[in-house]
């Protein structure tokens, strides 16, 4: 499986990015922003975390306009796989891969912390080694995280099982992290291709460091 | 030619620095204000002299980049 990381200027998570999916035998390359074309053979694009453009203006609203953003849009209309990762669903949802917007945290503080994570649904590609409402520990670092979307929205999402996780305690229960409505922490399009998510699963791949749940999800790739 | 761009989340759209502000001033004792908004000011030089055509360049920027209109209104100010 090749995976494609994208690389814009201040991204910082596109090496732990790839370590992650090559420990997973995974062969991966870096694009920089300003290829207008992804690598043959493409079966995944990632977009890591960090901080494009210096969340100028809004966080992902400028690195939406770079040339691989193209080439990003038109192979996730064709039904390529894209996942986005902190900044990488922050620019899907500036881009209009995902519905809705990342606001400032509630509590306009940067929280980084592993938190727990609820699978709300698995019926994906991404969560499909993963079980419904199986729990995780994944970290969170980001200050812009707290998903809004309307109620007309919302209820698209859950009709169509697009709520992929939650912010949740060690029972399950919904937590209010940074504001998200209903405690979303990932979602993905209506047609189950491309998915964001504010949680860190390359984070997460290492008992020794805290946890490694991200594995089962990155897998969840594996064809 | 210039144009000032006001953007602010939309009514209903919590604005946590806002409320965090609005906290603030209650705390000094400034208790007659009842809801603060934070927005941000975006000041344009246009080259263009004409208003009407100046305003829908504007406008179409704010839909393109400078705001989200899922959580965001704006408003344009040329002169």
């Amino acid at each position: 499986m090749k995976v494609a990381v994208l690389r814009f200027p201040g991204t910082n998570c596109e090496f732990d990015t790839q370590y992650a999916f090559e420990k997973l035998g995974y062969t991966t390359v870096l694009v920089w922003h300003k290829e207008e074309i992804l690598p043959k053979d493409t079966d995944l694009v990632v977009i890591p975390g960090g901080f494009s453009y210096g969340d100028y203006l809004r966080s992902g609203s400028i690195a939406q306009f770079s040339p691989v953003m193209k080439a990003v849009v038109n192979y996730a209309n064709r039904g390529g796989k894209v996942l986005g990762i902190c900044n990488g669903f922050q620019i899907l949802t500036e881009i209009g891969l995902l519905p809705g917007a990342l606001k400032r945290n509630n509590n306009l503080h940067f929280i980084s912390k592993l938190q727990k994570i609820q699978i709300v649904n698995n019926n994906n590609f991404f969560l499909s080694k993963c079980h419904k409402n199986e729990i995780l520990n994944i970290p969170i670092a980001h200050a812009d995280g707290n998903y809004y979307i309307d109620d007309q929205g919302l209820k698209e999402l859950e009709k169509n099982d697009q709520i992929l996780l939650r912010y949740c305690d060690e029972a399950g229960g919904r937590v209010v992290v940074n504001g998200s409505v209903t405690s979303i922490a990932g979602i993905c399009n209506k047609e189950k291709n491309v998915f964001g998510l504010m949680p860190h699963p390359e984070r997460a791949l290492e008992l020794l460091l805290g946890s490694n749940d991200g594995i089962k999800m990155l897998q969840g790739f594996e064809q | 030619m210039k144009a000032v761009v006001n953007v602010y989340l939309k009514n209903g759209v919590l604005d946590p620095q806002g409320k965090a502000t609005h906290h603030a001033l209650e705390s000094m004792n400034f208790d007659g204000v009842t809801d603060v908004r934070i927005g941000k000011q975006i000041i344009l030089q246009l080259k263009s002299e004409d208003k009407e055509q100046g305003l829908k360049e504007v406008e179409e920027m704010c839909e393109v980049l400078l705001a989200n209109t899922v959580i965001e209104d704006y408003d344009i100010e040329i002169d």
